[in-house]
């Protein structure tokens, strides 16, 4: 099959960015989206013109570093995956696609489709753990968790921090992504000595990142990777709530 | 001679009284030091953040944007432990035993039963930390077994145990580095060790984003950077996981363990195009209820429901009759590739076989194989478009894992004084094969467990020493790094990296794959210097070096990739016997099964860097056993 | 964080100040579409309801401030939180396939609430007003059939039901909204919410909708 991509080409941080067509020949169904992206790059390299830069690591959906927008839609068009996990064969022959990368202004450009995702690490040190050292820890079965809850809370720890919430959310907001740490060590009992100043400052933090507030349109758990529900919205801003007063 | 610096005394006591006998850093002096760590998976991430508790002060590097993007993530199947909870026979000699056994008799019984020991207190710290195991409905831990094993001593988070593992670790780092304590250089990439009186005290990086290139001084270096299994092109391995930094301190004198030592999973996608880019596992678990099976017949295209069931050669039911489709993974990836190599694999590239569920669907019900593989089936359609609920999978063994990498003694230290090795990184515990489900223990036990006692050992002497990348060995360092990636841009020739890389991938799949002989070993030796040689002449390298050059990365781990390549086949060669992962064709019993020869090659085998172009020079490390009693494996 | 700064500092905050203001007004709705299902009982029972408010003018008044505030609350921060909610998505994609994964009036209430509050504004100028400057007793049913401003005049019925649609859809995404800002969302409840939500989001506009097409489109009356 043959298809037409029209993706978004940027130096750097600083430089403006712009749409460049480029049609790729020879795709077959099988190849995934990356693979038909490294065939161009291929083709780009040989040609002696700058390959098209886009992140992406383990190429199975589970390490959160790909994400593109395609025709519209955070990680492309089908729902449950992560684009590395994307085939062409989602795509039709003669289609042109659309490929941005996630804007927000908390994950700006660094360059093509690479975007800085270091926010999410700062939300993150502002308490997504419990602060305990390595050793001296009691034997992991004192600890008795009702399965329930465990699963639950692995419901949450499922996210990748993709940041695919935060670039389908009109208002890039990175509730789902915090909701999901907030919601994991709220759910276990390991979690609760530090459950009120944990959110407190994981909100705090994420508001001066400069993401946007939550609408509840309900989008992020739509185009999450790992499906994870608002339902754990609900409960960040429960916790909210009780640690304000 | 190498000294493992193993300690005297019983096996069971050594650990407590080598803990004992190691030198401490007085609390208030810690933060005198300073530590590089590179690379943040399971091992660095673990090691940086309790270095950090402890007091030191961290600098901790990674190529990625953030420490939860390591390729410990995709670990699927759990972590093992000698908790015995299940009560069904296990202890920590047990784990010890199994795990020596399994290595094939090729690692150090010492440090296999330390890290047997450790493997509970990894579990009860993850714990800790809130990583949300599996439980049973009392509230409890859930173990599974695992790979074969004969007791349940798995731990597991549905199928992101390593996800699970590594954001522990990571939410361990983040918080010391929230402190002040760790300073994360992300999009950092290792380029060159700094070596200054023989010992290593820094290193020198490139800034991904701005190329700029950076020296970083320490009174310590430890690397945990994972396994080199991206050699072969194609692996499970993320794509950028390489050998770099490993590989150039080894040029700068740390000696290289058993490098032809790699495991390869028999239940992988197979290759769909010439543009594949990498290969996904699919959990061994698999092969508890589906059947592996080819067609009698050569080159049979016809649609697998169409081949009748006297037609098919259900080949490790026929050869294996007491195992069956559950022998161990490199018996079963062997097999797969000689029934392709003689002509009856299956799909469009002849280089699968069937992994039949109809059996399966028929006895346990649709349903209930949904509810035990539904994951893995949705996994298997998305990849190839196939519905394994009506077609059987195609399967093909993939480079999973590399057993080898740097020596290190039994402190974890390298052949350079004050340089560690974490993880996949270094070649300690696995011998010649790992068991399932081990490789998260061995990474967490070095990184939360050992290194924090052991480094300190090392650094008593060092307190005062002031280091600074005024240094000319930094200079000198910046200086050759600099050179060397001008020479890549410069080269401008016609073939891109990853052509070359494929190139090599393939010689190594084929001849330092999953059976190996003289002749394919030798024909590798050759080839591999002479595609060296053409990557420095026609590798075409766009871009600049002060930019984010995705090109220029993989260059120049590739140009690593192309020595270690031949590191490897040198030292398939060298072991004239079939142990583990290794198979030499040469060296098989009747029944074609693996024979070892411990007369002879009861050692580590380990290479010296002689310099560009002169051969590496073997240093062997006996291996003594003195629990243990070597026994031949048998699966029939 | 202390409560002050969390209410209204924080996102969260921000939100839950919308959820409780917009609740609030979800209240007054009720109360208000209360008042005019009497219609249906004729000009007697309503004109009776207006005087009987009109007797108790200082509660009434009362009222009326509070519910000047929560709008004023609703609609400030509504406002402030939409621009903060845009300064972070400065650059908007070229193609947005948004109807994929979320509905329409969800990532519309901005422009939906103005639109409301431009007929706020009128419905106040006109009923409103003239309600307060009125004091020929019985007289009011009069004013809400005329065709001055009341159901008699068609364009007004018409410009009504318009509003009415857009409550609708407001109430829609706003009500269920609350419950969620206030974390009111459990696996085990989330049908019942949803539920009442739906059922919430029909009534109320259609109980309006109801008089408007009774009194204006059908000509029913008395």
């Amino acid at each position: 099959m043959r298809v037409t991509l029209k993706i978004w080409r940027q130096k750097e941080a600083d430089s403006p960015g712009f749409f460049e067509r480029h049609p790729v020949e020879k795709v077959s169904e099988d190849m995934s989206f990356f693979e038909m992206l490294d065939m161009l790059n291929d083709q780009l390299v040989l040609a002696g013109k700058t390959p098209i830069a886009f992140d992406h690591d383990c190429r199975e959906g589970i390490c959160g570093t790909c994400g593109l927008f395609i025709n519209g839609r955070a990680h492309g068009p089908l729902t449950g995956i992560t684009t590395c996990q994307l085939h062409m064969r989602s795509f039709k022959d003669g289609e042109t696609i659309v490929v941005e990368p996630w804007r927000a202004k908390a994950f700006p450009v660094i360059k093509d489709l690479i975007v800085d995702r270091i926010s999410f690490d700062r939300i993150m040190e502002a308490g997504g753990y419990v602060s305990i050292n390595t050793g001296g820890t009691p034997d992991a079965n004192e600890i008795p968790i009702p399965k329930a809850n465990a699963d639950e809370a692995m419901d949450a720890a499922a996210c990748i921090g993709c940041g695919a919430c935060v670039a389908t959310c009109k208002n890039s907001s990175a509730m789902l992504f915090v909701s999901a740490k907030v919601s994991q060590l709220a759910l276990l009992p390991q979690g609760q000595p530090e459950r009120e100043i944990r959110v407190s400052n994981m909100v705090t933090q994420m508001d001066k990142e400069g993401f946007g507030s939550c609408t509840n349109t309900g989008a992020c758990e739509v185009e999450c990777p790992k499906e994870i529900s608002i339902i754990h919205i609900a409960r960040l801003n429960r916790e909210f709530i009780k640690s304000s007063f | 001679m190498l000294n493992s610096n193993v300690p005297s005394g019983p096996l069971t006591e050594k650990w407590t009284k080598h803990k004992f006998d190691l030198k401490l850093v007085n609390p208030a002096n810690k933060r005198k030091y300073n530590i590089i760590v590179v690379g943040t998976g399971l091992a660095g991430a673990s090691a940086a953040a309790s270095l950090a508790e402890l007091g030191y002060n961290v600098q901790a590097f990674s190529y990625h944007e953030s420490p939860r993007r390591a390729h410990s993530i995709a670990a699927q199947g759990g972590i093992n432990a000698a908790k015995n909870y299940p009560n069904d026979g296990d202890s920590i000699f047990r784990l010890f035993y199994d795990t020596i056994k399994g290595g094939d008799y090729r690692s150090r019984e010492a440090n296999v039963y330390r890290l047997a020991e450790i493997s509970n207190n990894i579990i009860d710290q993850c714990v800790a930390q809130g990583v949300p195991f599996a439980r049973e409905y009392g509230g409890l831990l859930d173990n599974r077994s695992f790979g074969g094993a004969q007791v349940s001593r798995t731990f597991y988070a549905r199928g992101q145990t390593g996800q699970q593992l590594l954001l522990g670790c990571y939410s361990a780092l983040v918080r010391q580095m929230h402190a002040g304590k760790v300073k994360f250089h992300p999009r950092h990439e290792m380029q060159d060790l700094v070596m200054i009186n023989g010992e290593a005290k820094g290193i020198i990086t490139r800034n991904l984003i701005t190329g700029e290139i950076q020296s970083h001084a320490a009174h310590a270096v430890v690397l945990a950077t994972g396994g080199y299994g991206n050699a072969y092109f194609l692996s499970t391995n993320a794509m950028a996981s390489n050998a770099t930094a490993a590989w150039r301190a080894h040029k700068k004198g740390a000696y290289f363990a058993n490098p032809s030592f790699v495991q390869i999973h028999p239940t992988c996608i197979p290759v769909a195009s010439e543009h594949q880019s990498k290969l996904t596992l699919m959990s061994e678990s698999l092969r508890n209820d589906g059947r592996v099976w080819v067609p009698k017949k050569k080159g049979d295209k016809r649609n697998p429901a169409e081949i009748s069931e006297d037609e098919r050669d259900y080949y490790l039911e026929r050869l294996y009759p007491s195992f069956g489709n559950l022998v161990p993974r490199d018996v079963a990836s062997r097999r797969a590739k000689e029934m392709c190599d003689l002509g009856n694999g299956v799909g469009e590239t002849g280089l699968a076989v069937y992994l039949d569920f109809e059996d399966a669907i028929q006895r346990m019900g649709r349903d209930a194989v949904t509810e035990k593989y539904g994951n893995l089936f949705d996994m298997y359609k998305q990849i190839t478009g196939e519905n394994p609920y009506k077609t059987p999978m195609r399967i093909y063994p993939a480079i999973h894992y590399t057993m080898g990498g740097l020596w290190v003694d039994y402190n974890l230290m390298s052949t350079i004084p004050g340089l560690y090795i974490l993880g996949e990184a270094n070649f300690s515990d696995h011998g010649a094969n790992r068991l399932g489900a081990s490789a998260l223990m061995q990474g967490l036990a070095d990184g939360y467990f050992i290194l924090p006692y052991t480094i300190g050992d090392y650094l008593t002497g060092k307190l005062g020493e002031s280091i600074s990348t005024d240094h000319e060995a930094f200079k000198d360092a910046e200086t050759s790094v600099k050179n060397k990636i001008s020479t890549l841009l410069s080269v401008n020739g016609e073939r891109t990296v990853d052509n070359i890389h494929k190139e090599l991938g393939l010689i190594l799949w084929e001849n330092v794959g999953m059976a190996r002989n003289r002749a394919g070993l030798e024909k590798a030796i050759n080839e591999i210097p002479k595609l060296k040689n053409e990557f420095w002449q026609n590798v075409k390298v766009t871009g600049t070096a002060d930019e984010l050059n995705p090109e220029l990365e993989k260059a120049g781990r590739v140009a690593d990739f192309l020595e270690l390549g031949e590191l490897m086949a040198r030292d398939a060669l060298n072991r004239e016997e079939s142990c583990g992962g290794h198979f030499r064709e040469e060296h098989q019993t009747e029944e074609n099964e693996a024979k070892r020869n411990d007369e002879e090659f009861t050692y580590v085998s380990t290479w010296q860097y002689k310099g560009k172009d002169k051969p590496s020079e073997l240093h062997k490390e006996n291996l003594i056993f003195e629990n243990v009693e070597l026994t031949t494996r048998s699966y029939k | 964080m202390s409560l002050l700064k969390s209410v209204f500092i924080s996102s969260i905050g921000k939100k839950i100040l919308m959820a409780t203001t917009g609740l609030l007004l979800c209240l007054f709705l009720v109360i208000h579409l209360i008042g005019n299902l009497i219609l249906f009982s004729g000009p007697d029972a309503f004109n009776l309801y207006v005087e009987t408010l009109s007797r108790v003018k200082p509660i009434v008044r009362a009222i009326e401030i509070i519910l000047s505030l929560i709008f004023l609350i609703h609609i400030f921060f509504g406002s402030k939180l939409t621009l903060e909610n845009r300064s972070a998505t400065p650059q908007k994609y070229n193609i947005n396939s948004a109807g994929e994964n979320s509905s329409f009036f969800s990532r519309n209430m901005f422009i939906g609430g103005s639109i409301l509050f431009i007929f706020l504004i009128t419905h106040l100028s006109t009923f409103w007003y003239i309600f307060q400057n009125q004091h020929d007793e019985g007289n009011f049913y009069n004013i809400v059939m005329g065709n001055a401003v009341g159901f008699g005049n068609p364009i007004i019925t018409t410009l009504y039901c318009i509003a009415m649609i857009l409550l609708g859809f407001h109430l829609r995404h706003g009500f269920q909204s609350a419950f969620q800002t206030f974390g009111l969302r459990y696996n085990k409840y989330s049908g019942l919410i949803e539920t009442v939500a739906m059922l919430f989001w029909l009534i109320i506009p259609l109980g309006f909708l109801s008089i408007a097409v009774w009194f204006g489109i059908v000509g029913g009356g008395y």
